[in-house]
């Protein structure tokens, strides 16, 4: 039998993102925040997580997609990345899937810039593809202007 | 409990001990006799000994075991303790520290090459049978009378073995009579019991010792618990301030009460976990005897070391970080501060120098002085190193006052080692010290007489993870300011706001007490959306707080000032570490997270101190130099055009008035005789004429029909000549700080003087464009022919 993992899914501008699930402290709906001025963009600010101070990182403008629209709340998905607990705001909460490695593929050498760097590859689920992000990557800040200036 | 468990009890117990080791050999050097201090070595010596042949480290059995024999002449009264003996030891005590160290590292002792220390330790025995009678055992000690110690190896023995109260009796008064063998020896050579019954012995002896030597009331903690139950302690001060603000709009008697308790715990449970953390300063000063030794003897100087306030606590990551600043300042009073003992005779003081150190509270800081009554910094010495590299320029090392030439010092590169020392004058260090003090939120400050010695002030905090702060609110957030950097707070009124702030060149500044305050609006700062507006409230008043980054003051404006509060500082994460203006967030009573704000940060990013520390400095040494020259004075007087001039009054020799009838031509110079000499004549008018000009009017002679003319007599290069000036105007004193380039020839700069924009006149530069050189006229003149 192949081997199976399980992800905590999540959607992003219609978009289907998994992270793995052992990596996820907790999910939370919109937290109070507190903004940091001149701070990189991704972030959003920081919450009071039971007394636990955590950065909110914008997965929307992490990942370079379209901000997210007026008035929708983002929800928290609490990881657990090298440097302590990062939450990801996200759009909507999916549901926990298990895949099989075998449906697994690298992105396509047409994906490019910095979101290749944060996307793993993607798993081809019966419906749809949910793409996998690497936690690490995606909390951290210094690469986002190395990549950028790279990437220009 | 395991092996590894054994051997890391083995660690942390030997690193103890050798600390003490090196503290007590440095006090039996000053005082050989002292023979419970020996006792002590010994015993400490012994132990380590003990366990690392039991836990099998044999290279470190071997060198404490040569350590040990040694020890064992001097406690018997067969050698005296001296310097030679000392080194030796002490190199023994670092070569063990060594090995602790590898073996904390890697496991193993290391591949060590220790002949020639446990060769020099056997040679300095100096007796002829060098080796214990049996080496299988090696039979360590009993005190020096065993048979009185409160539970002696005789004792013991009796207690294990079938050895008699009279074979232990005989072999005690043996010991009486000389024989400087140690009681074991003496049993086992008279057959009485085997060695190996008597290393069982020890062991009980020792054991027993442990447990009365260290006291039941302390017991070891894992730090990492500690700073757990510290972190939760956070969080309960947290959800206490949760509480009181609900108990503030609550009616029931009850809850108030209850939460009037809570309160008064909290409080109690938070000072008593911070005492946790809490050690005497003299846990690290502890070494310093050692490395004042080591540093001395290095340098052929005597000197001796001083300790007041040793018990002055302060929290365990602050003692951790200022540990090695606080090693090097040390070191470098012994190396640099203190005379060599020749010199210090001569200057009529002690051969040995004396090294004071001080611990002691003020104000929730902690002050640490180190003080030596050496030859003291040279003010000189430092002007001239620092101007060589070009740390400031030779203006700035003139007019800077004494305090801050010292200061100097702490500059990066800097040092004034004559020579470069195994020790210091490398050029590193005083600016790490520096920094590294600054880090932790402390300052560091140097005071000296030359010829009577240096202190060196450092001031730290006491603790990192609690502080008072004031939580103030700009554009709808609020934000914490450490109350260390706080100095006071202003209130304007909406009809003091327009009086009382005044622009620099835009730059608003804010009359206090007399001093410009530099004012930066945070939220313009921050970028924060509102714009400076909103800081003037609805009523029109502002809150300014005045605070204070690396010495220098300006104010913040905020939105609002709310109140005082312990905050628990929580670090910020990697992804917001870019950001200098924060030092770290804290969650406020209500459950929101607030930024704490980082005044250097911030006032490196409003540019009020310059983002390194060297232009910081050369800003403050403008600044000096600005204030220096508040009792400048000028002469004013008018130029060509109605123009104001000015010139130093340093400058003038005299002024005069001359007939026009005075003055003759020689060539095209204007000349006059004044005081049995020729006085060349230089109109300002000419010399400040575009270049085409100034041939033709150089060569016009004086119109006989004006007024007598206005001379200065000036003094250059040893030569006088007359400026002859429009109108003699005024004599001032004027700072004359705001100064803008030069718009013409011959004309340093621009200067505001009484209110009124005024030129600076560039002498030399008058005199080179007047002709200073007959050669350069005669061609001029020449040419000047060529094209009529």
């Amino acid at each position: 039998m192949a081997q199976t993992s399980q992800f905590c899914t999540f959607y992003l501008d219609k978009l289907l993102f998994g992270v793995e699930l052992k990596g996820v402290q907790e999910v939370m709906r919109s937290l109070d925040m507190t903004k940091v001025p001149l701070a990189p963009e991704v972030v959003s600010g920081l919450i009071n997580l039971r007394g636990q101070i955590v950065t909110a990182v914008d997965l929307r403008r992490r990942l370079e997609l379209e901000p997210r629209p007026p008035g929708m709340l983002a929800m928290n998905v609490v990881v657990r990345s090298e440097d302590g607990a990062v939450s990801l705001l996200v759009d909507e909460i999916g549901d926990v899937v298990e895949v099989e490695e075998t449906t697994f593929e690298p992105p396509p050498e047409t994906l490019r810039g910095t979101v290749r760097t944060m996307i793993l590859g993607v798993h081809k689920l019966n419906d749809r593809l949910m793409h996998v992000l690497d936690i690490e990557k995606a909390c951290q800040m210094m690469d986002v202007a190395e990549t950028v200036a790279a990437g220009r | 409990m395991s092996d590894s468990d054994i051997v890391q009890d083995f660690l942390v117990e030997s690193y103890e001990n050798l600390d003490r080791l090196d503290r007590e050999l440095v006090g039996l050097e000053k005082n050989p006799e002292d023979r419970d201090a020996l006792a002590s070595v010994f015993r400490t010596i012994h132990t380590i000994k003990g366990t690392c042949g039991f836990l099998g480290f044999n290279q470190l059995e071997k060198v404490a075991h040569v350590g040990e024999n040694l020890l064992t002449r001097l406690r018997d009264g067969q050698l005296t303790l001296n310097r030679e003996l000392t080194t030796a030891l002490l190199e023994m005590v670092d070569a063990v520290r060594q090995m602790l160290g590898s073996i904390e590292a890697t496991g193993g002792e290391g591949k060590r090459d220790d002949t020639k220390l446990i060769a020099t330790l056997t040679r300095l025995q100096q007796l002829p049978e060098a080796q214990p009678v049996s080496k299988a055992a090696p039979l360590p000690a009993t005190t020096p009378e065993g048979a009185t110690s409160p539970s002696s190896i005789g004792d013991i023995l009796m207690q294990t073995t079938s050895v008699t109260s009279a074979e232990i009796q005989f072999a005690t008064e043996k010991q009486q009579e000389g024989d400087p063998r140690r009681l074991g020896e003496i049993l086992v050579e008279q057959g009485a019991v085997q060695p190996g019954d008597i290393v069982d012995a020890l062991r009980i002896q020792q054991s027993s010792r442990v447990h009365t030597a260290a006291s039941d009331s302390t017991i070891r903690v894992d730090t990492g618990l500690l700073d757990k139950v510290m972190t939760l302690v956070g969080e309960l001060v947290l959800a206490r301030n949760q509480v009181l603000q609900f108990a503030s709009c609550m009616k029931d008697p009850g809850f108030l009460a209850a939460s009037h308790r809570l309160n008064l715990i909290t409080t109690e449970l938070q000072a008593g976990v911070m005492k946790t953390r809490m050690q005497p300063i003299g846990n690290i000063w502890g070494q310093f005897p050692r490395t004042v030794r080591d540093v001395a003897l290095g340098c052929g100087k005597e000197v001796g070391i001083e300790m007041e306030g040793k018990e002055t606590e302060l929290d365990k990551t602050i003692i951790e970080a200022i540990k090695d600043p606080l090693t090097h300042l040390v070191r470098n009073s012994v190396d640099h501060g203190i005379e060599l003992p020749e010199d210090r005779v001569k200057a009529g003081k002690d051969r040995a120098g004396r090294l004071i150190l001080r611990a002691f509270h003020e104000g929730g800081q902690v002050n640490i002085e180190i003080s030596d009554d050496g030859a003291g910094l040279n003010v000189e010495r430092i002007r001239k190193k620092a101007v060589e590299r070009a740390l400031i320029t030779p203006e700035q090392a003139i007019r800077m006052p004494e305090r801050e030439i010292f200061n100097l010092i702490f500059l990066p590169g800097f040092s004034t080692a004559e020579k470069v020392t195994n020790v210091s004058g490398r050029g590193v260090g005083m600016d790490v010290v520096k920094t590294n003090v600054e880090k932790i939120g402390g300052t560091v400050d140097v005071q000296s007489t030359l010829g009577r010695g240096t202190t060196v002030r450092v001031k730290i905090p006491l603790t990192l993870a609690i502080i008072p702060a004031l939580v103030v609110t700009c554009g709808g957030d609020r934000y914490a300011i450490p109350q260390v950097s706080l100095l006071e707070l202003v209130r304007l009124k909406a009809d003091q706001v327009s009086k009382g702030i005044e622009l620099v060149h835009g730059a608003p500044v804010y009359r206090l007490r007399g001093r410009l305050l530099p004012l930066v609006y945070l939220s313009r700062e921050l970028n924060l959306a509102a714009d400076t507006r909103s800081a003037t409230k609805s009523d029109g008043a502002i809150n300014i707080v005045v605070v204070q980054a690396d010495e220098r003051r300006f104010g913040l404006v905020v939105d609002q000032i709310n109140d005082t509060e312990e905050i628990v500082v929580k670090p910020l994460r990697k992804q917001l570490k870019t950001v200098k203006t924060f030092a770290g967030s804290s969650i406020m009573g209500d459950g929101k997270v607030a930024l704490i704000l980082d005044v250097l940060g911030l006032a490196q990013r409003a540019g009020v101190i310059a983002e390194t520390r060297d232009r910081a400095l050369t800003e403050k040494a403008t600044d000096l130099a600005a204030s220096a020259q508040e009792k400048q004075t000028f002469l004013l007087f008018a130029g060509p055009g109605d123009s104001r001039m000015a010139i130093p009054l340093s400058t003038l020799a005299r002024l005069e008035e001359f007939p026009v009838a005075q003055v003759e031509m020689s060539g095209s110079q204007w000349v006059t005789q004044y005081r049995g000499q020729i006085l060349p004549l230089v109109r300002l008018n000419v010399a400040l004429e575009e270049r085409r000009n100034k041939l033709r009017a150089l060569q016009a002679p004086p119109a006989l029909d004006s007024g007598p003319i206005q001379v200065l007599v000036l003094n250059h290069d040893g030569r006088s000549f007359g400026l002859v000036v429009e109108r003699i105007l005024d004599i001032v004193e004027d700072r004359a700080d705001v100064r803008s380039a030069a718009t013409r020839a011959a004309v340093l700069y621009s200067v505001v003087i009484g209110d009124r924009v005024t030129e600076m006149l560039d002498i030399p530069a008058i005199l080179r464009g007047a002709g200073g050189s007959t050669k350069r006229r005669g061609l001029a003149t020449k040419s000047t022919e060529v094209a009529n």
